[in-house]
């Protein structure tokens, strides 16, 4: 059957798409639209790196000009994933390098990226702009200098809470005097000094600047300099936040904030003085995004500072705002949207700070487009979280951490199932769901009847028996990926559910009861030797499932064994 | 005054007076009683078969890794039974081991020292020796908090609490030398937090210029290590530690805090304690006496 359009003209509408699940959807019309799309599409997303391999990826898209990869699971933040599994960047680097020589945009998270890799692309990519390392490790401050030193075009280096070994700071004057088209440097994450004054000419040459975020050791008083030569930022991140008695430093900043109209986004305030956090105020009424998170400082001096932010729309921020400091919210950024409360001091026995579950509920009550949150506390009760949950119907993702494990209701000594029951019966559009205290096998009821929209779940230290399990595979249509540590999970539910498997991006177990895997394409992390080696009742320590068309991995390190080496392979 | 319980000949009843079953050196982490049902209990991740009925997984049961941490030092992990070795009160340079000096938060083996040594007592919510309310065994990846942010904290904790001699620079390497030694070696000051750490790391970094003689001197079989150190027991010559502060004075390591110590230290020197005279005579003469 013929049709009249022409290539061109459905080349140009499928330009209009870019989310990647509309252009993988546009893929599967029919064997034309397949074609036309595979040639145009520019930009690829690969959730799990072992999931397709570099040649694959090649073949289908000839023309891609972005990439973003995913490596490690997310565990791994956690360091539940053993030092050498894998998650390296260089196979796709060299195998782009000679097929995609315009790339322009590299994008990775949770891979190990080594300097090698980074001289590569440096030298490779001639029009390369954009690199984004989130949570990557195994490159230096050289790889950074190789970097600086080639990419003639770079427009974003951004390093999110990445682990580089730090040489020196001699990376930074590696940019050219020539240098001009920065427009992002986060380096937020790196210990060492830079030449401040090879920082501030790369500040003042580079017109294009919106996004700065500073390193810790850029002292308070270099602040105003960099301010005062780009004041068209929009996102700032400061260093450390003290200095010694210096009048005049106070000042500097007043002036130097104020100069900056376009602010939307700060960060940064490692040792903080209180005594320096007005200097900001001025810039504060355009502010959206609020970073506090390192910022040791009592509820008193950050509530100061939050209320001059009548358009927060995201805050971040230490428990030290307690439940005091919370209840300011709903008055002053009614905006809010995303709030993150860490904890302090995770690991005292006893509560250091006055931060409850009443604050959640009280912004919850008052803040009504707040849709992500992520709350570190130390008790909660079935009524609290059945507030919020009325409350705040609207809710994407709600990541809940007790600190103490199996922690109950701390008001009846239940467990907290009814609570988070609550949540995932109200809010119908939740994707992303973490859970934390003492749960049964009911939650997993709820979560199986409820949560249909929901993508992700992180469960730890819950349930009784597979029966758990069975209820969150058989009944979350969305799931994509699932982590699981310390839960009673064993065989049973995985094998009934091996089919959904399939429909996922990935499943983590670790410290549960598995002994026996389902399918192919397993992955079981065992330091203590091949599960075979081990009597049959003794469980794996970590399994990783994931669905690929890549076949078992060559790169696998001693203690990371595939279940069926004759892995089948199969189309997703 | 130092005690370590001499792990060499030790004795199980001693192991049971002390109470030092859970610090006993195995193959695991101190906490996993399924340890005894194994004939060789290698099992960093592992668990048994865990008791289906028993919710409570976490009752000491799970593997774990100890850190003993006091209030205001992540790190401080305590030397034997949670003291801090006091070094102002009495002239230990180098403490009868007991820390692993600045163990990183991995969950892997707690890092090994020769036989005799005892690693720091797990603390499971129990008030440590030192008064202070000591937090809970830890589970690997809990609560999840990634390290980068738990690194942060750490050191703005221990700046919040009056930590004098705030320094700008993330690092403070200084020279360390040892007499007699062919070589120096370099230190990074910010990596410790107390001298109990410092003396217990540069025992490690300088013990094989020891080993020799350890090797002809054979085990000593002495019930008590006392505040001599290791290496003064297999050497029969004191070792002293040093440092050139910022006047260019040699001085003995331990007499200031800490924190005052790392900003006045420039360089470090192991000191034979024959030439030391003058310096440390308390323990030149403590030492005498036993011999």
């Amino acid at each position: 059957m013929a049709y009249s359009f022409p290539e061109e003209v459905l080349e140009y509408v499928f330009a209009f798409l870019s989310s990647h699940k509309d252009r993988n959807a546009v893929s599967l019309v029919c064997k034309s639209w397949y074609e036309i799309e595979r040639w145009c599409r520019r930009r690829i997303f690969i959730g799990n790196c072992y999931a397709v391999s570099p040649q694959i990826v090649i073949r289908r898209f000839p023309e891609v000009r972005a990439v973003k990869i995913k490596g490690k699971p997310h565990f791994a933040d956690f360091n539940l994933v053993p030092e050498g599994w894998g998650a390296y960047v260089y196979p796709w680097i060299s195998a782009m390098v000679r097929s995609y020589p315009w790339l322009e945009e590299i994008k990775l998270k949770r891979m190990v990226v080594t300097d090698e890799s980074l001289e590569l692309l440096s030298k490779s990519f001639k029009n390369f702009k954009v690199l984004v390392l989130s949570s990557c490790e195994g490159f230096t401050t050289d790889g950074l200098a190789s970097i600086a030193a080639n990419c003639r075009n770079l427009r974003e280096l951004d390093l999110r809470e990445c682990e580089v070994e730090d040489l020196s700071g001699h990376w930074l004057s590696h940019f050219p005097d020539n240098f001009t088209s920065l427009v992002s440097l986060n380096m937020s994450c790196l210990g060492s000094e830079v030449s401040f004054s090879a920082l501030e000419r790369l500040v003042s040459r580079c017109p294009n600047l919106r996004t700065l975020r500073l390193n810790r050791a850029v002292p308070v008083e270099k602040l105003p300099n960099l301010l005062r030569r780009a004041p068209q930022l929009v996102e700032f991140g400061t260093g450390a936040y003290s200095a010694e008695n210096q009048t005049d430093i106070f000042s500097n900043l007043v002036e130097a904030f104020s100069g900056c109209k376009h602010l939307k986004s700060l960060s940064g305030f490692w040792d903080v003085d209180p005594a320096y956090l007005p200097a900001m105020y001025y810039a504060c009424t355009g502010i959206t995004s609020l970073n506090l998170s390192n910022a040791t400082v009592q509820s008193p001096d950050l509530v100061e500072l939050i209320i001059q932010c009548p358009n927060l729309k995201c805050l971040w921020v230490l428990d030290y705002i307690e439940d005091a400091g919370l209840k300011a919210l709903p008055s002053y950024c009614k905006d809010l949207q995303e709030l993150r409360v860490f904890p302090s001091d995770p690991y005292g026995a006893e509560p250091n700070v006055s931060l409850t579950e009443q604050g959640l509920v009280t912004v919850s009550a008052g803040c009504p487009k707040l849709q992500s949150v992520l709350y570190f506390c130390r008790q909660m009760s079935n009524a609290a979280l059945i507030t919020i949950a009325r409350n705040r119907p609207n809710l994407i993702r709600f990541r809940l951490c007790i600190i103490d494990p199996q922690a109950p209701d701390y008001l009846t000594l239940e467990p907290l199932d009814t609570g988070f029951g609550a949540i995932v019966e109200h809010c119908k559009e939740l994707l992303r769901l973490s859970m934390s205290g003492l749960l049964t096998d009911r939650v997993f009821e709820y979560i199986g009847t409820h949560a249909k929209k929901l993508e992700m779940l992180s469960i730890a230290f819950a349930g009784d028996s597979d029966l758990g399990l069975h209820n969150v595979l058989s009944g979350c249509e969305s799931l994509r990926k699932l982590e699981i540590m310390d839960c009673p999970f064993g065989d049973k539910a995985l094998l009934a559910n091996a089919a959904k498997l399939e429909t996922m991006r990935s499943l983590w177990m670790s410290s549960c009861s598995v002994r026996r895997c389902p399918s192919s394409n397993v992955e079981v992390m065992d330091e203590r030797g091949h599960p075979d080696s081990r009597p049959e009742t003794c469980p794996v320590e970590k399994l990783y499932i994931y669905r690929t068309v890549a076949g078992p991995r060559v790169d696998k390190p001693n203690f990371v064994w595939t279940m069926d080496e004759d892995a089948v392979l199969r189309l997703s | 005054m130092e005690k370590t319980p001499d792990k060499i000949s030790s004795s199980s009843e001693k192991n049971e007076v002390l109470n030092l079953k859970e610090t006993e050196l195995r193959l695991g982490l101190p906490g996993s009683e399924f340890l005894d049902k194994k004939a060789t209990g290698f099992s960093l991740f592992g668990k048994d078969l865990k008791d289906e009925n028993n919710k409570n997984i976490f009752s000491g049961a799970k593997r774990v890794f100890s850190d003993a941490i006091d209030g205001s030092n992540k790190w401080g992990l305590c030397t034997n039974r949670g003291s801090e070795v006091d070094l102002g009160k009495n002239d230990v340079l180098f403490s009868p081991r007991g820390a692993n000096g600045g163990v990183k938060n991995t969950n892997i083996l707690q890092s090994s020292h020769p036989a005799k040594e005892v690693p720091p007592q797990p603390v499971e919510g129990k008030k440590d020796e030192n008064g202070s309310t000591a937090s809970k065994a830890q589970v690997v990846g809990w609560p999840p908090i990634r390290s980068l942010h738990k690194n942060r904290l750490t050191t703005n904790l221990s700046r919040n609490n009056d930590v004098k001699g705030k320094s700008e620079s993330s690092c403070l390497y200084v020279k360390v030398s040892m007499d007699g030694a062919p070589y120096l070696r370099k230190v990074d000051l910010k990596t410790y937090c107390s001298y109990a750490e410092l003396s217990s790391a540069l025992e490690k970094m300088f013990s094989c210029f020891t080993i020799g003689q350890y090797a002809s001197h054979g085990l000593r079989g002495k019930e008590d290590l006392n505040e001599c150190h290791l290496m003064d027991l297999l050497d029969r010559s004191e070792y002293v530690l040093t440092y050139e502060d910022k006047d260019g004075d040699w001085m003995l390591v331990g007499d200031v805090p800490w924190e005052m110590f790392t900003d006045m230290c420039k360089r470090l020197r192991i000191m034979k304690g024959s030439e030391a005279s003058g310096l440390a005579p308390r323990v030149i003469e403590k030492c005498k006496s036993q011999n």
